[in-house]
């Protein structure tokens, strides 16, 4: 530590740090555009010119490093003088139009200029013009306006780890851009809005619609991944109008995922539903809440215990725990939301809640990753920015799996190969590790004969076994696959040998909540067994049960198999939808639609991949007669004459539940080896599926501009190698059906694309175009549309 | 398709080799100069892409590069580019008369290119020539102590 004096106030500063931290520290203010804690220092604003003893010019306060018993003035004339002249100049190029600016109230530098700034301008000149070039969907273009601070290409750079915002020419020639039509791709390019201290870069969809000290914030967590961000929720009288990030240094920092901040828009889709209906006699009918809730009631009841519910991933823990005290009130077990699971042949045997084994910020300490079918960047888009800083510190991160995905971070091996090999890749990395000691579990010798290991493999194991920290991570694709059991076995047996933690970070935004209030077919709330488990999703489906229960979700687009999911709703009974939306589906195959309230709209709790149980309130009201869904289910258990349905508020149900987990709230686990059989070889072409980034939840799908960004157009596509396009005569571009025995999706297009392993069809699933596809893995065919 | 052509690659090869091997990078202004050279005299976003990949850069990087050089062309250019010194010594000694000639010989304004895509007229800043000032470039050559009898007889002398 060092001593320093700013304006006489006596201030303890770290060595090495600059003046600027210090002065934030001690609560000083000095000006900034260019400088933010989080990027690294560019030092081309000058706006936080500070003046310092026995140093002639004027000081960047951002560049210039403390130093023991320095005298800092940031209010003498001689800084006051400096700061004044660089906002002069900082205004000879901007624009006067902050009447017609969406930063207008929010702008760094109309709040300096306020402070800093002459009223009259010096400079007659002509004023500098920029030609705005359309960057995307999410983020509105005005370039003229923008001062050069380069934080968002330093974001892109630095932070995202894709450079795709850059500045060219120089002078009075340079310019932020992409320089060649193009736009963002970055998963995470919205925090450019936050950074831009300007209106240049501004929201592109809640463009116009408000000002900011118009609007109401509400604290609220986001429900789209298992990190749980941290967000605040602003409305205007009442209407929603944007998500910003809510700084939490544990979870999000200060960014947020463009899914996270755009979801939003999905909530005034137009097939949002409003009015509770009921179909009686084959016809749609509006009732009022009595009605639709009697009638509701009647049909579950007349089931007896031939009943199931399936949750979708976004719901709330209490709502969870409502659930499935309902179904298992009823003397049923059928209960799942696992919904983009395919194999549960290991549930019994699986921790009580998926989660990390360590704290979210150790993420970045770690020295070694083996990434099991995981796609972090896309599918947890902040827990990929933890990650890529681990990598940048020097940890090798490894990948097995069947996309070679594009990482944002320099990658260590990567063995990239058909899903169903995905198993025998993973043996060669277990059976490496044990060429350096410790004994084979039982049953995986039969298993690891026949597999070669590879250099890579064994070089995976090296780099886990001499990691001080490594973890192994199940993703997505992994957790989704129909071999997800040995996947996961032979996970928890790389991790065991190699002294790593493992990772099992679940799908959606409160797998652990869900996990916790027991919406499980073999484990009631807590974790605790039940007597017989019940059916899961897929068996649920196919049963033909009497009555079935569906809440916030769409089968047939939240469901790991698209056809199952359609046609066991076909053979379902009577199907109750507590929904928030009315999609074609529902509307042909529901007998009541409850309409409910959504993200921000009820209050709840989350609980994240670290297990920390997040409340919130709601921000807005739902429209029209939605209500927050355990209201729906309270109602629901008392017209069904069942116990324990009596709560008054959320809080009462959280705590009702949180009185079985415990204090902590979380379960302890640990997942061990088990033996696993072989996968099963796939002639011809072999299938890949995994959820679409924005394919997640029916939310996420209804808002129209994450559909339209370069990953949510990307999703509704087929796409496979060149040396496979080729070999079967197929073009880029051209439309093709995926088929899977007798059943065929949609045609889509085509798109080669050398991530995909050759002989392979990769599918996202979750999306309108690829509906009605199965499960997406296994052999399937191309025929040309 | 490969744009760039296999002694261009070689010869960006042996610029990448002065680096440390993570920092190819570093090659990219040798690169777009061995580009630009093959390629007539200027640069296509085509070849500038290709030179991303490989240097292993993100494009917009060596966009960043290209555009910030004035003597990286983004536009065609004619058989000889002139580069007429504007900056202050060759200012000093008459340089605005030295664009005026050309200008008026060659029936064309800063910036542009003749018509029979002989000649190409642009402004530079200082090219460290002063001692000898007005001066230009013609493609790689230095001309100073420039008059417009010397600039004819110059101008005379290219093809």
């Amino acid at each position: 530590m060092v001593n320093i004096e700013i304006n006489g106030i006596p201030v303890q500063a770290a060595d090495g740090s600059m003046l600027i931290e210090a002065a934030d520290q001690a609560g000083i203010a000095i000006p900034r555009f260019c400088y933010h804690k989080k990027l690294s220092i560019a030092a081309n604003c000058r706006m936080c010119l500070v003046e310092v003893e026995k140093m002639g010019k004027p000081m960047p306060a951002c560049a210039t490093p403390v130093n023991e018993g320095m005298k800092v003035f940031t209010k003498s004339p001689k800084a006051i003088s400096a700061q004044r002249a660089v906002m002069e100049f900082l205004l000879i190029n901007h624009p006067l139009d902050c009447p017609i600016c969406d930063q207008g109230g929010e702008c760094d530098l109309q709040e300096m200029a306020l402070g800093y700034g002459n009223g009259t301008s010096q400079y007659g000149e002509a004023k500098r013009v920029v030609a705005d070039q359309p960057i995307g969907p999410l983020i509105a273009t005005e370039m003229t306006r923008c001062i050069h601070c380069t934080r968002c290409v330093r974001f892109g750079q630095e932070i995202a780890g894709v450079m795709e915002l850059g500045a060219t020419g120089r002078g009075e020639h340079m310019r932020i851009g992409t320089y060649v039509a193009k736009s963002v791709s970055s998963e995470l390019s919205g925090n450019v809005i936050d950074l831009c201290p300007v209106g240049a870069l501004t929201s592109r969809p809640y463009r116009y619609s408000a000002r900011p000290w118009e609007l109401d914030s509400h604290d609220s967590v986001s429900p789209h991944d298992c990190l749980g961000a941290n967000i605040q929720v602003q409305s205007r009288r009442g209407e929603l109008q944007r998500v910003l990030p809510r700084d939490n240094e544990a979870l999000n920092e200060c960014w947020l995922s463009d899914r996270d901040r755009f979801a939003y828009l999905g909530l005034a889709a137009s097939d949002r539903l409003s009015a509770p209906r009921i179909k009686r006699d084959g016809e749609w009918q509006t009732v009022d809440w009595d009605t639709a809730l009697t009638f509701a009631a009647e049909g579950i009841k007349a089931a007896g215990n031939s009943v199931g519910a399936l949750a979708g991933y976004s719901s709330t823990t209490e709502e969870y725990y409502l659930l499935q005290k309902l179904v298992r009130g009823l003397g049923s077990n059928n209960i799942d939301f696992r919904l983009r699971q395919l194999d549960f042949s290991d549930q019994a045997r699986l921790p009580a809640m998926p989660g990390l084994s360590l704290p979210v910020v150790e993420i970045e300490s770690i020295d070694a990753a083996l990434l099991i079918g995981a796609n972090v960047r896309k599918e947890q888009p902040l827990l990929g920015l933890r990650l890529r800083k681990a990598a940048l510190n020097g940890a090798a991160i490894h990948s097995v799996a069947a996309v070679d995905y594009a990482a944002n971070l320099p990658m260590g091996q990567r063995i990239v190969t058909a899903p169903e090999a995905m198993v025998a890749s993973l043996v060669a990395v277990a059976k490496a590790l044990l060429v350096e000691g410790g004994s084979a579990p039982e049953g995986f010798a039969a298993l690891a004969e026949k597999v070669e290991v590879s250099i890579e493999a064994e070089m995976i194991a090296a780099s886990l076994k001499g990691a001080e920290k490594g973890i192994v991570w199940v993703g997505a694709m992994a957790a989704g696959s129909p071999d997800a059991a040995a996947l996961r076995s032979l996970a928890a047996l790389i991790a065991d040998l190699s002294g790593c933690q493992l990772q099992l970070p679940g799908e959606g935004g409160n797998s652990a909540g869900a996990a916790l209030a027991g919406c499980l077919p073999h484990r009631a709330a807590a974790g605790s067994e039940v007597d017989a488990a019940g059916l899961d999703w897929r068996a649920m489906l196919g049963a033909g049960l009497k009555a079935l229960v569906l809440m916030n979700c769409e089968p047939e687009l939240d469901c790991a198999d698209s056809r199952t999911a359609r046609t066991g709703l076909e053979q379902a009974g009577f199907v109750v939808a507590l929904s928030g939306y009315a999609s074609q589906a529902m509307v042909e195959r529901c007998d009541v639609l409850l309409p409910m309230a959504m993200s921000y709209e009820t209050s709840g709790t989350l609980v994240n991949a670290q297990g920390n149980w997040q409340g919130f309130g709601a921000a807005i009201a739902a429209p029209g007669d939605a209500r927050p869904a355990w209201k729906l289910l309270r109602v629901l258990g008392n017209l069904l004459d069942l116990d324990g349905f009596e709560q008054f508020s959320s809080e009462e149900i959280r705590d009702e539940l949180k009185a079985l987990t415990g204090a902590t709230g979380t379960i302890a686990n640990q997942l061990r080896w088990q033996p696993v059989a072989p996968s099963v070889r796939v002639e011809g072409l072999s299938g890949i599926a995994e959820f679409a980034i924005h394919g997640v939840d029916p939310v996420v799908r209804r808002a129209a501009a994450l559909q339209a960004s370069i990953d949510g157009q990307g999703a509704s596509v087929v796409r496979v190698h060149s040396t496979t396009a080729a070999a079967r005569g197929f073009n880029d571009g051209q439309k093709v059906m995926l088929r899977t025995g007798e059943w065929s999706c949609a045609p889509m297009p085509l798109v080669v694309d050398d991530t995909v392993p050759a002989g392979c069809v990769l599918l996202r699933k979750g999306t309108e175009a690829t509906q009605g596809c199965s499960s997406g893995f296994g052999p399937v065919e191309l025929i040309p549309a | 398709m490969q744009l760039l052509s296999d002694a261009s690659r070689a010869e960006i090869d042996r610029w990448i080799a002065k680096y440390p091997p993570e920092q190819r990078q570093s090659a990219v202004m040798a690169a777009l100069r061995i580009a630009q050279d093959q390629n007539g005299g200027w640069l296509t976003n085509a070849l500038m892409d290709e030179i991303a990949a490989y240097l292993e850069m993100p494009p917009i990087a060596v966009y960043e590069v290209a555009t910030f050089y004035s003597m990286y062309e983004r536009e065609p250019v004619g058989r000889h580019k002139i580069c007429v010194c504007t900056n202050i010594s060759c200012l000093l000694r008459g340089s605005d008369e030295v664009v005026a000639h050309l200008e008026q010989r060659l029936g064309i304004k800063l910036g542009q290119t003749t018509e029979d895509n002989r000649f190409t007229l642009k402004e530079v800043e200082c090219l460290g020539a002063c001692v000898n000032a007005p001066m230009m470039q013609v493609g790689r050559e230095y001309y100073e102590k420039l008059t417009p009898e010397t600039l004819d007889t110059i101008l005379d002398g290219l093809e």
